[in-house]
C-alpha cells in the first residue's frame, strides 16, 4: 500500500539516508529496527511528509506520491506519532486530540460537546482513564504520550507510523496501546513501529526492517527472527581502521564519582578514570548520559553525591568551577552550546582561555594570534582566515575548533559528548588520533558516543547506563557490540 | 576576510548616506557649510552620542534600556540639586550625577540576571520610576540656581563645546575597551550566544551587570551635561531619548538580537541622526513633519542595510 523506492536523504552535505526501499502493506506491523543514528526517524519523517526526499520517491496505493507537507501526508491518510512530544500544554487535551480537525457546527463554531465525546471516544480506544477536559500542561509525560497516539488514531489514517510510543509509557499502558494496535490491524490498518525494546519487536511485528548507518540491511518476517540475529544485523559492521592503537592507562587516580543522582535523569551513578585512561559512557538515547557529563562540567549540577578530582573533593555548581579545576567539555549540542556564531574561528577557539592569552584585564592580540595560529594548523581547522565566522564553516571543521578550544587552557581531565556526531569519516578520524594522543599524554578522557564502534575502539572501559542507572562496566578488550547493546535495552 | 569587508562595505555606505544629506542640505541652504553649524551639529548630538555609545554595551549582550530618557532627568535632577552657588566643589554634582545613572543601571543589570525578568520589562519599570522619582526630588519644578563652575561645563575648551570633548572621550574609550579588553571580547560572545559563553566558562551575569551599569554611568554623564546646558535639572527632560539612541545604535549595524556592531558604527548612526535633525531645522520643516521623516529615515536606514545583510 505504501511503498518508499530507493528513497535518499542528505543533511548539510552528509548522507544519513542511503537509498532505501521497504513496502507496508495493511494490517501488518512493520517494525524498523536500528541504533541510534541508523536512518529509523528520518525514514519516517520522509513517509510522514515532513522532510523531502533528496532522492527517490514515495509509491502510495500504486500511485507516485509526493508529499510536500505533512498535512499533504495526513489528507492522503498517513499519520504519525512522534519520539519528541508536540503537545500545546494551555489547552485541553480534547483540543489537542482534535487540533486541525475540530468538529463543527454552524459559521465554523468549534462544536464542544462534540469535541469532548470524540476525545472521550478515542482516549477509551486506548483504555486510557484520562479527563479530556483537563489542561494538557497538568497531564504526566506518559499520559501525554497517550494523548498523542489518541490524536493519531482519530485522523482514521490507513498508515500510522509511530516513532517509539513506548518510550515513556508503563506497561499497563503499553498494554492497552497494544490492544489497540491490534484493532487497528484487524481494521486493515498499517503500522509502521521503532523501539528500542526487544520484547515488544518479537511480541508486534509481522515483518522486521533493520537499518544501520542509513542503509537498509534487509527484511525479513518476524517469524523468521530471533534477538540474537536482529542484535547482529543491527550492529554488524566492520571496525575499520581508522582506529588507532590503545595504550594502557596508568593507575593513578584521576576523576572518582560517587553516587551522583539528579532525579528523574539519572542516579547512584559511580565510576572512576585513571590518568591516560578513555571512560565511554555508552547507552540509549534517554539513559541519561548527557545528564551525567554535564553535571561533572558544571552545566546542570547534580542534586546528591561526590566528584572527586586529583583526591579532591569538588563543588563544581558552573562551567567555571570546572575549568578552575581543570576539566573541559566539547557539549553534544554544537549550536545550542558552542560555538559563538558570528565570532571568528579564532575568537571562538580562545574564548575559553582568554585569561592565558591577557595582560591583566588586556587582551594580548599578538599572543591570540599565535596562539590561534598554532592551534588551527595543528587541528587542521580548515578557514578563510581566522576571523572568518566560524558559523561559516563545515561541521567537521567547527567541531575541530571546539575541541581546540577546550584544550587550549590544557584540561586534565577532558569530557566529550557525541565528538563525532554529524561530521564526515575524515574528522572523525583525525579526532579519534587526537584522542589517543591525549590519552598517551596522561589526560583523562570521558566519553559520550552513540556509535558502539567508536565506544569500542577508544574505550579501555565502558560504563553501561541504562534509565539512569549504571547496568554495566565493562572492559572494553573483552567484551563486544551485543554485549553493550544488551546492558543498554531497557528489559 | 569576509565580516572585514562586509563591516566596510556598512561603514562606507552609511557614510555616503550621510555625504550624500550633507550634500543635498548644502544646496538646500546656504547655512548647513559653515564652521559654526558643525560646531552647532556637533554640539547637538554629544548628548544623543553619550546615550548611544553606552546603550551600544547593553544592545550587544541582546539586552536593551529603555529607561535612558528618564535617568536623564533624575541624573540632571540629583546633579543641580547639589550645584547651588558656594555649597559645593564642582565635582560633587557631578559624582551624584553620575553615581545617580550609574546606581539605575546597575539595579536594571541585577533585575536582569538574578530576578531574571526580561531586559524589555525591567527597563520600562525603570523608565516610569525613574521619570517619578526626578518629578518627586524636584517638587515637579526645575531647579535652578546652578554655580557658575557647573553651567561651565556646557561652554568650550580651545573652541571646541566641552560636551563634545565629552562624547568624543566616551566614544573613544569604548571603542578602546570593546577591541583590547578581555571584558569587551566577553559581551560579545554573551550577546552572540548566551548559553555558548557560559558552557566556556565566560562569567555571564558579571558582564551582563557591567554593560547595564555602564550604561547607567554614561546616562549619569548625559544627564550632568544636559542641566548644565540648560543651567537647569529639568524632572521632565530626555523624553523619548532612549528612541533616538536606540535608532543610532541600530542604524549604525548593531543587531538587536546581539553579539553583532561596533563603536563606528553607532557613531555614524549618531552622526546621521545628527545632520537630518540639523538640516530639517536649517530648511524650517515644522517639527511635526521633523518626526515622520526621521521615522521613515530610521526604518529605511535598517531596511536597507538588512537586505544588504541578506543578499
Amino acid at each position: 500500500m505504501l511503498r518508499a523506492l530507493e528513497l535518499r536523504k542528505d543533511f548539510g552535505g552528509l548522507t544519513v539516508l542511503h537509498p532505501v526501499s521497504v513496502d507496508f502493506r495493511p494490517g501488518e506491523v512493520h517494525a524498523l529496527m536500528g541504533e541510534n543514528g541508523a536512518g529509523k526517524s528520518t525514514l519516517m519523517k520522509v513517509l510522514a511528509g515532513l522532510y523531502r526526499p533528496d532522492g527517490g520517491h514515495i509509491e502510495w496505493r500504486g500511485v507516485h506520491a509526493d508529499f510536500a507537507s505533512p498535512h499533504d501526508a495526513l489528507v492522503a491518510g498517513i499519520a504519525m506519532i512522534h519520539q519528541e512530544l508536540m503537545p500545546i500544554p494551555d489547552l485541553t487535551v480534547a483540543e489537542n486530540i482534535t487540533l486541525g480537525s475540530e468538529p463543527c457546527s454552524s459559521f465554523g463554531r468549534v462544536d464542544r460537546a462534540a469535541q469532548l465525546a470524540r476525545a472521550q471516544e478515542l482516549l477509551g480506544e486506548l483504555e486510557a482513564d484520562i479527563d479530556p477536559a483537563r489542561l494538557m500542561r497538568t497531564l504526566t509525560v506518559a499520559q501525554m504520550q497517550v494523548v498523542e497516539i489518541a490524536k493519531a488514531l482519530g485522523r482514521n489514517a490507513d498508515v500510522i507510523l509511530m516513532d517509539e510510543p513506548t518510550a515513556a509509557l508503563s506497561d499497563q499502558e503499553v498494554a492497552a496501546l497494544f490492544r489497540a494496535i491490534a484493532r487497528l490491524k484487524a481494521r486493515g490498518v498499517a503500522i509502521v513501529y521503532t523501539t528500542h525494546k526487544m520484547d515488544e519487536v518479537f511480541r508486534l511485528a509481522d515483518r522486521i526492517s533493520v537499518l544501520r548507518d542509513g542503509s537498509l540491511v534487509g527484511t525479513a518476517p518476524a517469524s523468521e527472527m530471533n534477538p540474537a540475529k536482529l542484535i547482529t544485523m543491527m550492529v554488524g559492521r566492520e571496525l575499520a581502521d581508522i582506529f588507532p592503537v590503545r595504550q594502557p592507562p596508568t593507575d593513578e587516580l584521576l576523576l572518582e564519582v560517587s553516587d551522583l543522582t539528579h532525579e528523574p535523569a539519572y542516579r547512584d551513578v559511580s565510576f572512576q578514570i585513571q590518568r591516560g585512561e578513555v571512560v565511554a559512557l555508552a547507552g540509549l538515547m534517554g539513559a541519561g548520559r548527557t545528564e551525567v557529563v554535564s553535571a561533572i562540567y558544571g552545566l546542570q549540577p547534580a542534586s546528591s553525591g561526590r566528584i572527586s578530582f586529583h583526591s579532591r573533593t569538588l563543588s563544581i555548581l558552573s562551567p567555571q568551577d570546572a575549568l578552575a579545576a581543570g576539566i573541559g567539555m566539547v557539549t553534544e549540542d554544537r549550536k545550542g552550546l558552542g560555538l559563538i556564531p558570528a565570532l571568528g574561528v579564532g575568537q571562538n577557539i580562545t574564548l575559553t582561555a582568554l585569561r592565558d592569552l591577557s595582560n591583566g584585564p588586556l587582551l594580548n592580540h599578538r599572543a591570540e594570534a599565535a596562539a590561534v595560529n598554532s592551534r588551527m594548523t595543528e587541528f587542521a581547522v580548515k578557514a578563510s582566515s581566522r576571523a572568518q565566522p566560524i558559523a561559516q564553516l563545515s561541521g567537521g571543521n567547527q567541531q575541530k575548533a571546539l575541541l581546540a578550544r577546550c584544550l587550549l587552557g590544557n584540561p586534565d581531565l577532558i569530557i566529550l559528548d557525541e565528538p563525532t556526531r554529524g561530521i564526515d569519516i575524515g574528522a572523525k578520524a583525525e579526532i579519534y588520533a587526537l584522542i589517543q594522543k591525549l590519552a598517551r599524554a596522561g589526560k583523562g578522557i570521558l566519553l559520550v558516543s552513540s556509535e558502539l564502534p567508536e565506544v569500542l575502539s577508544l574505550a579501555h572501559r565502558i560504563v553501561v547506563l541504562r534509565r539512569g542507572s549504571v547496568s554495566a562496566t565493562l572492559d572494553a578488550a573483552s567484551t563486544d557490540q551485543e554485549t553493550v547493546l544488551r546492558h543498554s535495552m531497557p528489559l | 576576510m569576509l565580516t572585514l569587508d562586509r563591516n566596510l562595505i556598512h561603514r562606507f555606505g552609511l557614510l555616503l548616506v550621510i555625504l550624500l544629506v550633507g550634500m543635498g542640505l548644502s544646496l538646500a541652504t546656504d547655512t548647513f557649510l559653515s564652521v559654526a553649524n558643525f560646531t552647532n551639529v556637533a554640539r547637538q548630538i554629544s548628548i544623543n552620542g553619550i546615550l548611544a555609545v553606552g546603550v551600544t554595551f547593553v544592545l550587544l549582550t541582546a539586552g536593551v534600556d529603555l529607561s535612558l530618557g528618564s535617568v536623564v532627568a533624575l541624573s540632571g535632577v540629583a546633579c543641580a540639586t547639589f550645584a547651588h552657588p558656594g555649597e559645593h566643589t564642582v565635582f560633587v554634582p557631578i559624582a551624584i550625577g553620575l553615581l545617580t545613572g550609574a546606581a539605575c543601571g546597575l539595579l536594571n543589570g541585577v533585575l536582569v540576571t538574578r530576578g531574571g525578568v526580561a531586559p524589555f520589562i525591567v527597563t520600562l519599570g525603570m523608565m516610569t520610576i525613574a521619570r517619578g522619582l526626578a518629578l518627586i526630588f524636584s517638587g515637579g519644578r526645575p531647579v535652578a540656581d546652578m554655580s557658575n563652575e557647573m553651567t561651565a561645563l556646557a561652554g568650550d575648551i580651545w573652541g571646541i563645546p566641552i560636551p563634545v570633548l565629552c562624547f568624543a572621550g566616551v566614544a573613544l574609550a569604548a571603542w578602546f575597551f570593546l577591541q583590547n579588553f578581555r571584558l569587551g571580547r566577553h559581551i560579545y560572545a554573551v550577546g552572540g550566544n548566551e548559553n555558548a559563553a557560559r558552557a566556556a566558562g565566560v562569567p555571564v551575569e558579571r558582564v551582563k551587570l557591567f554593560a547595564y551599569g555602564l550604561c547607567g554611568l554614561l546616562t549619569g554623564l548625559a544627564g550632568v551635561v544636559l542641566a548644565a546646558r540648560i543651567t537647569t535639572g529639568q524632572p521632565n527632560a530626555g523624553q523619548a531619548y532612549e528612541l533616538d539612541a536606540i535608532a543610532a545604535v541600530v542604524i549604525g549595524g548593531t543587531s538587536l538580537a546581539g553579539g553583532v556592531g561596533t563603536i563606528t558604527g553607532t557613531l555614524l548612526g549618531v552622526l546621521l541622526i545628527g545632520v537630518i535633525n540639523n538640516g530639517l531645522d536649517l530648511m524650517g520643516v515644522s517639527s511635526y513633519y521633523q518626526a515622520v521623516i526621521k521615522g521613515v529615515i530610521i526604518v529605511g536606514a535598517v531596511w536597507l542595510d538588512r537586505r544588504q545583510a541578506r543578499s
